[in-house]
C-alpha cells in the first residue's frame, strides 16, 4: 500500500508531484479517474489504481483521451468527483469533448488533469495547452511546488463545483517527476459528492436547468449557454483575486517585478537566491493563470515599471499580462515587459535556476552568476572523450528491433523504394539507428495509418511506392482503426504491421482493450487486433519477429500481393513485461574461431549494423562478446549471424 | 523538529547512470531516508521516453529549511554517485566544480556509439586519472561485480547508496536505512537489500 493513501494528517511524505496529485484527489473524495498514459502524467492513474479497491474508486484506462475525458465527465453528471488525466498531446485529442463540456458545464467536480513536458524530454513536441482554457473559456490552475501539487488538485474540485465547469490543472515534467516534502490532509470519509447519496443522472428539469436538466448542446441555445459559461468564468475570476496560491515576496516598491507559475516558480527563487536579489526583486507567484484576477494584478503591476514574466512553456501568461495591462487603462503606468519573446529567456525549451539567473542578471545588468570558467572548460574537454554519446536504443531483447530489421531488410530486397510510415510508442525509434533508419513518416497517434491511406491512393499520379504503417496495439485501439477504417474503405494499397508487444509500453506497462486486465490488474475481456481488422475483411497474417526466417518470407509475400489494405501482426511480448522481465530464455555464447569480425556483413554485421547493446565488441580480440549484464537471452542475435558464431541455448 | 545542520545548504547531491540501473529508485531511498530525519528534499528527475539506453540522472537538494529547484544550477554538485563510471564525466562537465567527490561504479555499460565503433569507451586508468584531476576525492567500486556474485547486478544501485553512507556527513547509517527499505520492499527481499548495503558501507569504511 502506498502512503498516498495510507499516510495520516499532518504527515510528511516525500512525494513525486504526480503522487502528490493522487493523494490531493483523494483528500477531495474523487471517485471516478480515467485518462491513456502518457510521460510525465501515467503514475497518477497508476497510484489511484493501486488503492481503487480499498477507496471504492472507478479507475479506468481508457482507450484515448477523448472516451477519457468522456468517461470522468460521466462520473461529474451522476454526481460523482471524477478526473480525467493525461499529457499534453492528449488534451488535444480530448479537445472536440472538451468544447461542448465546457460549454454546458458540469455537477460534481471535474478536473482535467495535463501534464505537459516543456524541453521534450519524453514527447515529441513542446504543446503548452494552457490557451485551450482561454479558447474554450474554462478555469486554469498550476501549481508551484510539491506541497501545492497536492493542495491545489484538492481545491481543483472545489472550484470546480462552484463555477459548476471544468477546470484544467496543468503540471510539467518537473513537477510531476520531481518529488519534495508534503505535508498531508484528511482524506475523504465521503463516498459521494456533497449532497448526494448514491451516483444518478438527473435528466427531468429543463434544458438550462445546469443541475437537473439534460446536458446538452444544441444549436438554438447557444447564445444564453454561452452567456452563462462567461458568468462561470467571471466567478472563477473573482475566487482568483483572493487565492491563497496567488503569492506575493519581495520589497513594497520592487526595481523589477517577477510574474511566474508552476515549476518556473522554484527556478525564480533559486535563481532570486543565487544572485541576492531579495530586496530588489519582487516575485508574484500565481496559481490561477486563467482567467488572471485584474485587481491582484494591477496592485503588483502599479509597483514597479519592469514586468519579468518567467513560465514553462510558450508566451501565455505574459501575452495574457501584456493584455490586462492594457485593459488597465493609463492609471497603471508605463511598463517595461521582458520574457520569453524578447530575449532574456529563449523562446523554447524548458527553464532552469540557470536560464533564469542569467535573465535576471541580464536585465538588471549584472555579470552572470559566477563559475569557474577554468575548470568548467576542462571538464567539457575531458567528457567530449570520456563520456561517449548515448543514443536511445531499443532495450536489450526489444521485439522492435527484431521487426524492424526484417521490414528494412524486406523493404531493401523488394528494391522499389518502399517506405513505412510511423507512429507514436516505443517503435518511435524506428526513425533512427537503433531501428535502421525505417520510418520515414512520424507525427500523432494514428497518424502513420492515416498517412498510408493517403499514400496508399496516389496511384493514379504515377505513385509507385510499396507503402506501409507500423502501429503499436495500444496506438491501434486509441486512434489507428478510424484510418484503418479509412484505407480498408476507400481501398488504399498498404501494408499495416501491428507491433504487438502486449501492453502500452513506453510509459510503463499500461493495460489496453486488447489486454485482460484493468488499471489496478482486475480481469476484463481483451479485443483481439486479428478479428477486428478481419471484421473489416482484411487480410491478417500473424507472425514472431523473433522467428526472423519465416516471418521475413511472410513480409516479403505481402509486399508481392499488391492491391488493397493488408494487415500482418508481429506478436512478441515486450522485454520489459510482467511475464519476461528478469527471465532468460536463453544462454547465449559467442564462438570466436567462426566469428568473422570486420570481414562480416560489410564489417561487423552484429555489433555495427544490428546494434544490440547486449552484444559488445572487443577491440583487442578484435572479437564480438556477449555483455552477461546487458543481454537478457532473447536469441535473436543467433539468427542474423551469418556463420551461426553466435549460439543460443535454452536455460534449463 | 529541526534536522541537524549539513556541510551545505542545500547539499546538493546527483546519481547518474544508464536506464535500468536503478536510479530512481536510490534516490527515492535516499530522500526517504533523509526526510525520515525532518531534512527538507527535492528530488528532480528525468525518466520515460528519453531514458530508452540513455542516460539517468537524479538531482537530490538537501535542506534543514526549504524545498529548492528540482535542478541543481551548473557547477553546484557537492557529491556525484556514478552507477556507470562514463556518465560520471558527462555529470561533472555541468554540475562539476573543484571541491566536487564522486563515488563511481567500475563497470561499464556500453554505448552503442561505442559498441558500433564510432566512438572509444576510455580505459580504466584513464577515467581514474581524469577523475583525479577533476575532484577533490573520488572512489572506484567494483559494485556491479560484487552485484553479480549476488546473484543480480540490479544490487550495485543499494551498494553505492551504502559507500555513500561511509564517506559522506549525510545522516544515511545502517539502522535508518533498513527501517526505509522493509516499508519499500517486500519482507523477503530486505536480507540481499541489508547485505549490498553493508558491502558498499564497508568497502569504504
Amino acid at each position: 500500500m502506498s502512503i498516498v493513501s495510507t499516510g495520516a494528517k499532518g504527515e510528511t511524505a516525500l512525494l513525486m508531484g504526480n503522487d502528490a496529485i493522487a493523494r490531493g484527489a483523494l483528500e477531495a473524495g474523487v471517485r471516478v479517474i480515467a485518462g491513456y498514459p502518457g510521460t510525465p502524467s501515467s503514475e497518477i492513474i497508476q497510484t489511484l489504481a493501486g488503492v481503487a479497491s480499498d477507496h471504492g474508486l472507478y479507475v479506468e484506462w481508457s482507450a484515448n483521451e477523448k472516451v477519457g475525458l468522456e468517461v470522468a465527465a460521466a462520473g461529474s453528471f451522476a454526481q460523482l468527483r471524477s478526473m480525467a488525466v493525461m499529457k499534453q498531446v492528449g488534451v488535444n485529442v480530448a479537445s472536440d469533448f472538451l468544447l461542448h463540456l465546457a460549454e454546458c458545464g458540469t455537477r460534481a467536480g471535474l478536473v482535467l488533469l495535463t501534464c505537459e513536458d516543456p524541453g521534450g524530454l519524453s514527447s515529441t513536441n513542446e504543446g503548452d495547452s494552457r490557451h485551450y482554457a482561454k479558447m474554450m473559456e474554462f478555469p486554469l490552475v498550476e501549481p508551484g511546488n510539491f506541497q501545492e501539487a497536492k493542495d491545489m488538485a484538492a481545491w481543483s474540485f472545489e472550484l470546480s463545483e462552484k463555477v459548476r465547469n471544468v477546470v484544467m490543472f496543468r503540471s510539467v515534467t518537473r513537477m510531476s517527476h520531481a518529488s519534495g516534502n508534503v505535508v498531508l490532509g484528511e482524506l475523504s470519509s465521503s463516498l459521494m459528492a456533497p449532497g448526494s447519496s448514491k451516483a444518478r443522472f438527473q435528466f427531468d428539469g429543463d434544458f438550462m436547468d445546469q443541475m437537473r436538466g439534460p446536458v446538452v448542446t444544441f444549436p438554438g441555445m447557444v447564445d444564453a449557454m454561452h452567456r452563462r459559461q462567461l458568468e462561470k468564468l467571471a466567478l472563477a475570476r473573482e475566487i482568483f483575486e483572493t487565492s491563497p496560491f496567488n503569492i506575493y515576496t519581495g520589497p513594497d516598491r520592487p526595481e523589477l517585478l517577477v510574474i511566474t507559475s508552476s515549476a518556473a516558480y522554484l527556478y525564480t527563487e533559486e535563481a532570486i537566491a543565487l544572485l541576492g536579489l531579495e530586496e530588489r526583486v519582487g516575485l508574484l507567484k500565481l496559481g490561477t493563470t486563467w482567467p488572471l484576477p485584474p485587481r491582484l494584478l494591477s496592485k503588483h503591476l502599479k509597483a514597479s515599471g519592469n514586468i519579468f514574466i518567467i513560465e514553462e512553456g510558450m508566451p501565455f501568461l505574459e501575452d495574457n499580462v501584456k493584455a490586462l495591462w492594457t485593459e488597465l487603462g493609463p492609471d497603471s503606468g508605463s511598463k517595461q515587459f521582458f520574457g520569453r519573446k524578447d530575449g532574456p529567456l529563449p523562446p523554447t525549451n524548458e527553464l532552469n535556476p540557470d536560464l533564469v539567473a542569467g535573465g535576471l542578471a541580464s536585465i538588471l545588468g549584472l555579470p552572470d552568476p559566477w563559475t569557474d570558467q577554468a575548470y568548467s572548460e576542462r571538464a567539457v574537454e575531458i567528457a567530449k572523450t570520456h563520456a561517449p554519446f548515448r543514443a536511445m536504443t531499443f532495450c536489450p531483447g526489444c521485439p522492435h528491433r527484431a521487426s524492424y530489421w526484417l521490414i528494412n531488410s524486406a523493404l531493401k530486397q523488394d528494391n522499389r523504394h518502399g517506405f513505412v510510415c510511423g507512429d507514436i510508442g516505443c517503435y518511435t525509434m524506428g526513425a533512427i539507428s537503433c531501428g535502421f533508419n525505417t520510418l520515414k513518416t512520424s507525427h500523432a497517434m494514428g497518424s502513420g495509418t492515416g498517412l498510408a491511406s493517403g499514400f496508399g491512393k496516389l496511384n493514379r499520379f504515377g505513385f509507385d511506392q510499396p507503402v506501409m504503417a507500423v502501429s503499436g496495439d495500444s496506438t491501434f485501439f486509441h486512434a489507428v482503426m478510424p484510418a484503418l477504417v479509412n484505407a480498408v474503405h476507400n481501398q488504399a494499397d498498404i501494408i499495416l504491421v501491428v507491433v504487438d508487444n502486449s501492453g502500452t509500453a513506453m510509459t510503463g506497462f499500461q493495460p489496453h482493450p486488447g489486454t485482460v486486465s484493468d488499471a489496478g490488474g482486475g480481469a476484463l475481456p481483451a479485443l483481439d487486433i486479428a478479428r477486428i481488422c478481419q471484421a473489416m475483411d482484411i487480410d491478417v497474417a500473424i507472425a514472431d519477429p523473433f522467428e526472423m526466417a519465416s516471418t521475413e518470407k511472410v513480409l516479403l509475400e505481402l509486399l508481392d500481393n499488391q492491391g488493397g489494405v493488408r494487415v500482418l501482426i508481429l506478436r512478441q511480448a515486450c522485454a520489459l513485461s510482467p511475464e519476461k522481465k528478469g527471465k532468460r530464455l536463453f544462454d547465449m555464447t559467442v564462438d570466436e574461431a567462426s566469428c568473422l569480425a570486420e570481414d562480416c556483413g560489410c564489417n561487423r554485421l552484429c555489433t555495427r549494423i544490428f546494434g544490440c547493446p547486449g552484444l559488445i565488441w572487443d577491440p583487442e580480440a578484435k572479437r564480438t562478446r556477449i555483455d552477461e549484464v546487458i543481454c537478457v537471452g532473447c536469441g535473436v542475435c543467433a539468427s542474423i549471424c551469418p556463420t551461426g558464431a553466435i549460439s543460443k541455448k535454452e536455460v534449463a | 523538529m529541526t534536522a541537524p545542520q549539513l556541510p551545505f545548504d542545500p547539499y546538493n547531491l546527483i546519481i547518474t547512470g544508464v536506464g535500468g540501473q536503478g536510479n530512481v529508485l536510490a534516490s527515492r531511498l535516499m530522500g526517504r531516508m533523509l526526510v525520515a530525519q525532518d531534512y527538507c528534499v527535492t528530488i528532480g528527475e528525468t525518466f520515460g521516453a528519453s531514458q530508452r539506453g540513455g542516460s539517468v540522472m537524479s538531482h537530490l537538494r538537501i535542506s534543514t529549511q526549504s524545498a529548492w529547484s528540482p535542478q541543481i544550477p551548473h557547477g553546484g554538485a557537492h557529491m556525484v554517485i556514478a552507477l556507470e563510471p562514463s556518465e560520471a564525466f558527462r555529470v561533472l562537465s555541468v554540475y562539476g566544480n573543484p571541491e566536487v567527490q564522486v563515488i563511481w561504479n567500475t563497470r561499464p555499460t556500453y554505448p552503442v556509439s561505442v559498441i558500433t565503433g564510432q566512438a572509444v569507451y576510455p580505459g580504466r586508468e584513464e577515467i581514474f586519472r581524469e577523475l583525479t584531476e577533476l575532484t577533490a576525492k573520488h572512489w572506484p567500486l567494483e559494485a556491479t561485480d560484487q552485484a553479480q556474485t549476488m546473484g543480480n547486478p540490479i544490487f550495485s544501485n543499494i551498494m553505492m547508496v551504502g559507500a555513500l553512507s561511509a564517506v559522506s556527513d549525510l545522516p544515511l547509517g545502517l539502522e535508518i536505512f533498513e527501517n526505509v527499505i522493509s516499508e519499500m520492499m517486500p519482507p523477503a527481499k530486505v536480507p540481499i537489500n541489508l547485505e549490498a548495503f553493508s558491502w558498499g558501507r564497508e568497502a569504504l569504511a
